[in-house]
């Protein structure tokens, strides 16, 4: 069985969750944002994503908040009230806020992309919002070849070297050859994508002809709630921030 | 079934002298199973575009006619469909069902008639996995077959195949030679195939057109080497990420030694730290003689003048913008590029850019780079690929005089014939479990 907000529409949930973000992104009261994550956290059940995986993905976001807590509290303005005192530094209020605003903007932008499925997105955008399917497909099938690319670089790096070319303790040549080889990298990417779109106009895609899905999306009234909640909660939390200031 | 016929066609791409091809006359009968055969450049991949209605006419100049059914090709895309060689960038969705519906979608065919096609043309070429398989999880051979699957589920009149399998190993090539013969006896299609090794394509046809040159069939004669010289290389314990195969070896000069096994055994992970361009793991190590340090931490250009390398895809390598340039890198002696060039038939392209030669052409500027360098060991990795049995020649020609002079050759290939004519020893990989390999000789 499928998680509930995995099984839910991927523009609903896309909008959710931007609606959320922009509410949590005009406040840096701490005590919004905390309660901005809290409910996040208390959702979470709903994405079926288990402990572990939350960790794996989410440490980073934890990491850099805590960064970024580190540098405000020891290089930021001094300004508004203070907090508390941690090892002999105080700590202001805005400090913890842009912290805390990091981890609760963070944490829907990568529960949806845990939880949505780009293809998905891509039949849902096209039947719900009628974006142009060759341009929703068209990203879909460019972004399959995205993971070649990392792999592509290390030869096209190897291959330079095998060439004879490095760069040494030179810290220009090695700006140089990065460029160099990024651009070898963009050439194949190019020559890559015309194959692909050959392709894909051979098996008839973007002919002018009216085009079917195989795939049924449906936005129901399910999907409609998880718009109607994001809505309501971003309103909450902006109501809040007025109320407790 | 749809009857083809080219009448005096020529087709020139945009920008470019040469005619692709010219005064091209051809007819095919209805239902007929055509093998395209020639040299590479010969125009075979222009003559299936052609047919397949992908040569815009803004992309070039056309000459005479190619029509499908009695009418232009480009009017009959619909009942065309075409498979290419490279599996990567054919497949456009993730999960192999929707991939095969993909074309059908296009032609607006009705959802509820859609995945019953689907199933059909899975079974047609008798793919293992169910709908939801991760395309990105399937072997070359198996994503090609999802390919062909792609194409026949449009039911189409005229099927073309632009050498299907020459980017796979054997096994690949034989998993798609199999899905064709089986999905051939179902389909009502036109068929015609374009591909180098005529052995291999002859039982799924029932006539061959050769362009150009005739050609002659690929003899494969065995060249001794000279007998092993001095070491060049020795490895000790190398362990091949992922395969459990640890290797140890010893690469000398005037030998070739061959390397062997199916794909993700380690083979080209093999040649990368043989080559100097990876740092082996612990305890593994890669020591020449007379050096202190290990060829990894060698400075880059002394590195190509002792151990020269050749990738699997030869446009990783290019660096320059002309053919001759690309040979002069590093101040070599335009004496001894000209001679390169010369040898190896390049002199004619010496100013063309090495991203615009054919794939032939491409693997022998990526040879001719490595060599520029006068290294002593020179490691190939697949140099035969997709090569046309001209080239094919040349190149085991060519490699076999570079051993004869006394350099020493490690060659990573899937290719049989290449392992009965150079082969001095050889080295097989396969996925194992830890355990050292045995080396015998050939």
């Amino acid at each position: 069985m499928t998680a509930w907000l995995r099984r839910r529409d991927a523009t609903a949930k896309l909008l959710a969750a931007a609606l959320l973000t922009a509410a949590v992104l005009s406040t840096v009261d701490p005590f919004v944002t905390a309660v901005a994550i809290g409910v996040e956290l208390a959702l979470l059940p709903l994405t079926g994503l288990s402990a572990a995986q939350l960790w794996r993905r989410g440490w980073p976001l934890l990491l850099s908040a805590t960064v970024v807590l580190v540098f405000t509290v020891l290089l930021g303005a001094r300004t508004g009230p203070v907090v508390g005192t941690v090892a002999g530094f105080e700590v202001h209020e805005p400090a913890l806020g842009y912290a805390l605003r990091l981890i609760a903007i963070g944490l829907p932008g990568f529960v949806m992309f845990a939880t949505i499925d780009p293809t998905d997105l891509a039949d849902s955008l096209i039947a719900h919002v009628k974006v142009p399917p060759r341009f929703a497909i068209g990203a879909l099938a460019a972004f399959r070849l995205v993971p070649l690319l990392t792999d592509e670089y290390r030869l096209i790096r190897l291959a330079r070297r095998a060439r004879g070319i490095d760069a040494g303790w030179n810290p220009v040549a090695h700006l140089r050859l990065a460029a160099s080889a990024t651009f070898g990298l963009l050439v194949g990417a190019i020559r890559r994508g015309i194959r692909l779109a050959t392709a894909m106009e051979a098996r008839g895609f973007d002919r002018g002809q009216p085009r079917t899905s195989a795939r049924e999306t449906r936005f129901g009234w399910s999907d409609g709630s998880v718009v109607l909640a994001g809505a309501t909660l971003a309103a909450a939390l902006i109501l809040l921030k007025f109320v407790h200031t | 079934m749809s009857t083809v016929e080219f009448k005096g066609f020529g087709w020139r791409h945009a920008g470019r002298k040469a005619w692709a091809v010219r005064h091209f006359d051809l007819r095919i009968e209805h239902g007929e199973r055509v093998l395209l055969a020639g040299a590479s450049g010969a125009g075979k991949s222009t003559l299936l575009a052609a047919l397949a209605g992908l040569l815009a006419e803004d992309s070039g100049e056309q000459e005479g006619e190619v029509l499908v059914d009695g009418a232009p090709a480009r009017q009959r895309r619909a009942g065309t469909g075409i498979v290419f060689q490279d599996p990567q960038t054919q497949l456009v969705m993730s999960r192999c069902g929707d991939d095969v519906a993909f074309g059908l979608e296009n032609r607006g065919v009705a959802r509820d008639e859609i995945w019953p096609r689907v199933d059909a043309a899975l079974a047609a070429v008798g793919f293992p996995y169910d709908r939801d398989r991760d395309t990105a999880q399937l072997s070359g051979g198996e994503q090609q077959r999802l390919a062909i699957a792609g194409v026949l589920v449009s039911q189409p009149r005229l099927l073309l195949l632009d050498e299907p399998t020459a980017n796979l190993d054997p096994a690949g090539a034989q998993l798609v030679r199999a899905a064709l013969a089986k999905a051939l006896h179902e389909v009502d299609a036109t068929m015609i195939l374009v591909e180098h090794r005529l052995e291999d394509a002859l039982t799924l046809v029932d006539r061959v057109v050769t362009l150009g040159e005739e050609q002659e069939p690929l003899v494969v004669p065995h060249r001794p080497g000279p007998g092993a010289g001095p070491v060049l290389l020795t490895a000790e314990r190398l362990a091949l990420r992922h395969t459990g195969n640890v290797v140890d070896e010893v690469v000398r000069a005037g030998e070739a030694l061959v390397v062997e096994g199916p794909n993700g055994a380690g083979k080209s992970t093999l040649a990368l730290l043989l080559g100097g361009l990876t740092k082996p793991a612990k305890p593994g190590r890669v020591h020449a003689p007379g050096e202190r340090r290990p060829p990894h931490r060698w400075r880059a250009s002394k590195l190509a003048g002792r151990i020269g390398s050749v990738f699997q895809n030869p446009e990783h390598q290019f660096v320059t913008s002309t053919v001759r340039d690309e040979l002069l890198l590093g101040g070599r002696d335009p004496k001894v590029v000209d001679d390169l060039l010369s040898r190896l038939r390049l002199d004619r392209l010496a100013l063309a850019n090495p991203y615009t030669l054919s794939g032939g052409e491409q693997r022998r500027l990526s040879v001719a780079t490595a060599l520029a360098a006068a290294p002593d060991l020179l490691i190939l990795d697949e140099p035969t690929f997709g090569q046309d049995p001209r080239t094919w020649r040349e190149l085991v020609d060519l490699l076999a005089d570079l051993r004869d002079e006394g350099r020493g050759l490690v060659i990573v290939t899937h290719d049989r014939d290449l392992v009965r004519a150079l082969g001095d020893r050889r080295l097989r990989l396969d996925h194992v479990g830890d355990r050292r390999l045995r080396l015998d000789r050939a």
